[in-house]
């Protein structure tokens, strides 16, 4: 049995769902609606921890292991804390060949992670992507919402201080 | 419609898929993710057949048209199908040596079709996932599945626990359950039915108690009917040796369970049968030691002890409990050994303690006390009025058909204090105070006849006494109720037009009605809501008691009731009397006898002898200091049980009995559906069946029982008894058959008082609400309830002996209210001691909201935590039927 502390979330709990609860307001209590609230629970709170999606799938009458699906199936939806800044670093053809993976390196071993991780100070998620459309600014990076061409892996920390 | 399979016409219907037509005509079209209980999804593509202009198509999948030209086996078909398995083996592991689908696998049965040794494509050297074995019943390896889904819809779609779904996408792809922790994570909600595991093609689902205990062609396999509880499930038993070693499915549309449904308990609780426990040689207590004896000294001393009483204090003196959990055939040789060998009607058991008040108070309304509709009917109600009955704990696989229905439509009104897990399911969910159901029920028919709602013709033509009770709820106004219940006017008047306006509206009811001192009353006020409503007698609808034992249902039918002879035939009626004693040829005793409660209360007084063949009073009846000081107070007592049971240590002599798996025989579930149980393994010891050991004692006291066979008793009951009078073992062998059964061409009834009630008219009967005998003060401050729990059944004396059951489950336990628990400083697994008026049990405590601020909830199942050594014996008077729902105790934290 769930202890229920009398029924009554916490104030400090009652504040933390507070957003959610706003989002879920918007919205009926079908299925169809799991993904948009999924994407505005994400957007609000960065990421997807499990007593938010413990508390989707109750507020939308799903299971958690339907909800759970969902959330692993698309590559969009996050159970783990991300960075101020995501940076992807495009391994696509043309970066490929044009050095992609030394610059990765490079990034790597500036923030010290790897490829799909996060850093210890929640600064930056390190992501691979096949292509960002940018080729001919190969070797190409984004942070965020902007485009870093014609990189070398010389120019990686001087980009990436700008964001510390 | 016309169609032509492989260049042959066959008949098809409009609706039908190529697959169902094909399998009709027997033509074998392979499949991997095809199952006749499942949604289709069309996703092995094994099932692949060509139509016009060489297309393949799924043929599972592909509706028939007229004149439609299909090939099963072409070229094209065969390469195609050869492709999909070529693919599957590539990812999957080719460790058939040791894999315990060995033998009884899809995929290697298709390999082996198409010859394919390995895959083409490469051979999966390394797993690419963890086993995942966390609980104590299922293991899964991911590696072997196949992701061909039968298991994520059998859980959606039959279980309805939603416990498991695919997660993650292309090759990762993998079923699990919520944040991939396992079926047994803290957040799965998977019961364990075993559905997945039976619906598995592969052995990516295997069950954990039997790795290694042998594979499908080691396996003898035997179909049984489920020891457990009232739903009566049909399942198959799997034996090595002598060994019971797994329990699968059986699909029959003739069956409580059509699509191989079970619960935890059908499915793992089978190891007691093989326990080291077990009683193998009769014993006789010796200078207060139990000593090992042969039958024949056993029996001789038991028949010259009770032939003593008898000759000394007269039959009355002594009594007989038979057992709920025993076949129909014992039950009648019990309660036939008392009446006519002993030469009394005080034979009970423990349906006193459960459905006598139904019994009771459906016989006075309607004319007969059993659930009138049959379990299928779930699927045909528009709503169900679930009242003190918790069904996907306690009949598990009636809560998933329920699941079910609801899930297309069904309305749903639960009344119960606590909340349960269909409460969360609930179009109107009530929390009445335990005891106000008269209160509650009265006022729900005072809106209907106040709003109109009422089926006035249904009233006129089929029923009597309707002024009557229409005067008497003028005092139940919802606001009236409100006070007594607790629940809010409004909630009344929303279920009472909910319930009023279904067209087909369920009643199902349990202990949380029965085990009232106005446990009668709660009945007749259920039977008068579905009169008023016009919902007997038709499919869907009617008055629906969940009976709890396996065949408690039976052992009532076979006469084990001191007021009745098989079939409710009065023991007072001087017909009947002339009928038995003829049959017999025995001088009938004409006054009803003793119920359990009332012979227990006479130990040492007017009674000094008691039978008891499997029950266990010590923890099954109320008052349990006072069982035993009964107990101790006896001149002797024979108890006949498969295990040294707490009431047993009582006895002066100890008799081994089979266990279900060892015996032939039938059982009468809760819709009155009659089921053989087969022998499937061998007695430990010199343990016999039930009926061997009444007809051995019978013999040993002068009365000759000569059966060969229950079939030969059977057959006796038949003569005997109207209800039954078509059931023979022989046709029970082609199809179950549901009473009244009056004659070989009948085919059994599937709802009762169709077109007329049993009684003639149906009969309402006024009641009033009155408190229950205990109420809360300054010293007893907390109302106690009792019942079961999922994974343990009754006083444990077989769930407790499952290793597997009591690895998930061990400890006793009581729920208390979170807001409660802050007062008092209790913690979840807070040691805690509960006391009432009667005595005190220590325990674990479970903090929660399942029970309301002011209540508690304590399973029975416990004889280190014993909730009847608490609970009150005061008795309904109509029924005799204990209040063992309104206990008032105290509850203290121990230091």
């Amino acid at each position: 049995m769930e202890c229920c502390g009398g029924n009554k979330l916490t104030e400090k709990q009652e504040k933390y769902y507070a957003p959610l609860q706003k989002i879920l307001a918007r919205y009926e209590k079908k299925e169809r609606y799991l993904i948009p609230v999924l994407q505005e629970a994400q957007e609000e709170y960065g990421y997807l921890p499990e007593e938010i999606l413990t508390n989707i799938a109750s507020s939308l009458d799903l299971s958690l292991s339907q909800v759970y699906g969902v959330v692993t199936f698309y590559t969009q939806f996050h159970q783990e804390p991300r960075g101020k800044n995501i940076v992807r670093v495009c391994m696509g053809t043309a970066c490929h060949v044009r050095g992609g993976d030394k610059v990765l390196t490079a990034i790597k071993d500036e923030l010290g992670i790897e490829s799909g991780e996060t850093t210890k100070d929640l600064n930056f998620t390190l992501e691979t992507v096949a292509c960002i459309g940018a080729c001919g600014l190969a070797p190409v990076i984004m942070i965020n919402d902007s485009t870093h061409g014609r990189l070398t892996p010389e120019k990686v920390p001087e980009i990436l201080s700008e964001f510390k | 419609m016309k169609i032509t399979i492989n260049n042959q016409e066959y008949q098809a219907k409009s609706g039908q898929t190529v697959l169902e037509v094909a399998r009709e005509n027997e033509i074998k079209i392979p499949t991997l993710c095809y199952s006749e209980h499942l949604s289709i999804t069309g996703a092995c593509r094994l099932c692949i057949v060509e139509i016009e202009n060489g297309q393949l198509v799924p043929a599972c999948a592909t509706p028939v048209s007229e004149g439609m030209k299909i090939e099963t086996d072409s070229e094209e078909v065969y390469e195609a199908r050869k492709t999909v398995i070529d693919l599957l083996l590539s990812d999957h592991p080719l460790t058939c040596m040791t894999c315990e689908a060995n033998g009884d696998c899809k995929l290697q049965d298709l390999a082996y079709e198409y010859g394919l040794e390995e895959s083409s494509y490469g051979i999966k050297e390394a797993p690419r996932f963890e086993i995942q074995q966390e609980n104590p019943f299922i293991v899964f390896d991911p590696d072997k599945c196949i992701i061909c889904g039968k298991c994520v819809r059998a859980d959606q779609e039959l279980q309805c626990s939603m416990a498991i779904d695919f997660s993650e996408r292309g090759f990762k792809t993998k079923v699990a359950a919520a944040f991939d922790e396992g079926l047994g994570g803290d957040e799965s909600s998977c019961v364990f039915c075993g559905l997945c595991v039976e619906n598995c093609p592969t052995g990516a689902l295997k069950y954990k108690p039997a790795i290694r205990k042998g594979r499908d062609y080691d396996l003898r396999k035997e179909r049984t009917t489920c020891p457990y509880c009232g739903v009566g499930c049909q399942l198959e038993l799997q034996i090595k040796d002598n060994e019971v070693v797994k329990v699968a499915s059986i699909y029959d549309k003739d069956s409580p369970n059509p699509a191989g449904e079970a619960c935890v308990k059908g499915r793992f609780a089978y190891d007691y049968i093989n326990h080291p426990d077990r009683l193998r040689k009769p014993l006789i207590k010796k200078d207060g030691e139990f000593v090992e004896v042969s039958w024949e000294e056993a029996l001789n001393y038991t028949a010259e002890r009770l032939q003593e009483i008898k000759e000394k204090d007269g039959p009355q003196a002594l009594a007989g409990l038979s057992s709920a959990k025993c076949t129909n055939e014992e039950n009648y040789l019990m309660q036939k050994f008392m009446r006519a060998v002993i030469g009394t009607n005080s034979v009970d058991h423990c349906a006193r303690l459960c459905h006598a008040s139904t019994v009771a108070g459906l016989a006075r309304a309607f004319g007969s006390g059993a659930m009138t509709n049959s379990i299928a009917e779930t699927a045909d109600s528009d709503l169900f009025f679930i009242i003190g009955s918790n069904p996907t704990e306690n009949h598990p696989v009636i809560g998933s058909m329920m699941k079910r229905a609801l899930a297309k439509g069904t309305k749903l009104i639960v009344a119960d204090p606590r909340e349960i897990e269909l409460s969360s399911w609930a179009d109107v969910n009530i929390h009445q105070q335990p005891g106000s159901d008269v209160a509650l029920v009265n006022a729900m028919i005072n809106v209907i006849i106040n709003e109109g709602l009422h089926d006035k013709e249904f009233i006129k033509e089929r029923t009597i006494n309707f002024d009557l009770i229409a005067s008497t709820i003028e005092d139940y106004t919802p606001e009236t109720a409100e006070k007594i219940s607790g629940v809010p006017a409004e909630e009344i008047r929303k279920a009472a037009r909910l319930y009023a306006k279904a067209d087909r509206a369920a009643i199902y009811f349990a202990m949380g009605i029965t085990q009232h001192k106005t446990g009668t009353d709660n009945v007749l006020a259920l039977a008068n809501l579905a009169m008023v409503t016009g919902n007997v007698g038709k499919k869907g609808a009617g008055v629906n008691p969940l009976r709890g034992q396996n065949n408690v249902q039976g052992a009532c039918d076979l006469g084990a009731l001191p007021n009745v002879y098989p079939g409710y035939q009065k023991v007072e009626d001087p017909a009947m009397q002339e009928k038995f004693a003829e049959a017999w040829g025995i001088e009938p005793d004409t006054e009803n006898g003793l119920t359990v409660v009332e012979i227990f209360n006479e130990a040492g007084k007017d009674i000094k002898g008691i039978y008891i063949m499997g029950e266990n009073p010590v923890l099954s009846d109320p008052d349990q200091n006072h069982i035993k000081q009964a107990l101790e107070d006896l001149e002797f007592l024979v108890v006949q049980d498969i295990f040294m049971t707490e009431t047993a240590e009582y006895a002066d002599v100890v008799l081994p009995a089979a266990s279900f798996a060892e015996k032939s025989g039938t059982f009468t579930n809760t819709e009155r559906r009659i089921q053989l149980v087969n022998p499937a393994v061998e007695s430990p010891g010199e343990a016999k069946p039930d009926w061997q050991i009444i007809s051995m004692l019978a013999s040993k006291m002068g009365y000759a029982m000569d059966y060969a066979h229950p079939a030969e008793i059977m057959a006796e009951i038949a003569s005997l008894t109207p209800i039954y009078g078509g059931v023979y073992h022989g046709r029970l062998r082609e199809k179950t058959l549901q009473w009244p059964c009056p004659d070989r061409r009948h085919a059994g009834t599937k709802f009762l008082h169709e077109g007329e009630f049993a009684r003639g008219k149906g009969k309402f009967h006024p009641v009033t609400y009155l408190p229950p005998a205990e109420k809360v003060d300054a010293d007893y401050d907390y109302i106690m309830m009792t019942g079961r729990m999922l994974y343990h059944f009754h006083t444990g004396t077989m769930t407790r002996r499952s290793a597997a059951i009591n690895a998930q489950e061990a400890d006793a336990y009581v729920e208390i209210n979170c807001k409660d628990a802050k007062r008092l400083g209790i913690k979840e697994n807070d040691r805690v001691k509960v006391t009432s008026r009667r005595g005190e049990v220590e325990t674990y405590a479970r903090v929660g909201d399942r029970v309301q601020p002011g209540q508690m909830f304590m399973p029975f199942h416990y004889a280190e935590s014993p909730a009847n050594r608490l609970t009150n014996p005061v008795l309904d008077e109509k029924a005799k039927i204990p209040e063992l729902k309104v206990t008032a105790v105290k509850l203290e934290k121990i230091s």
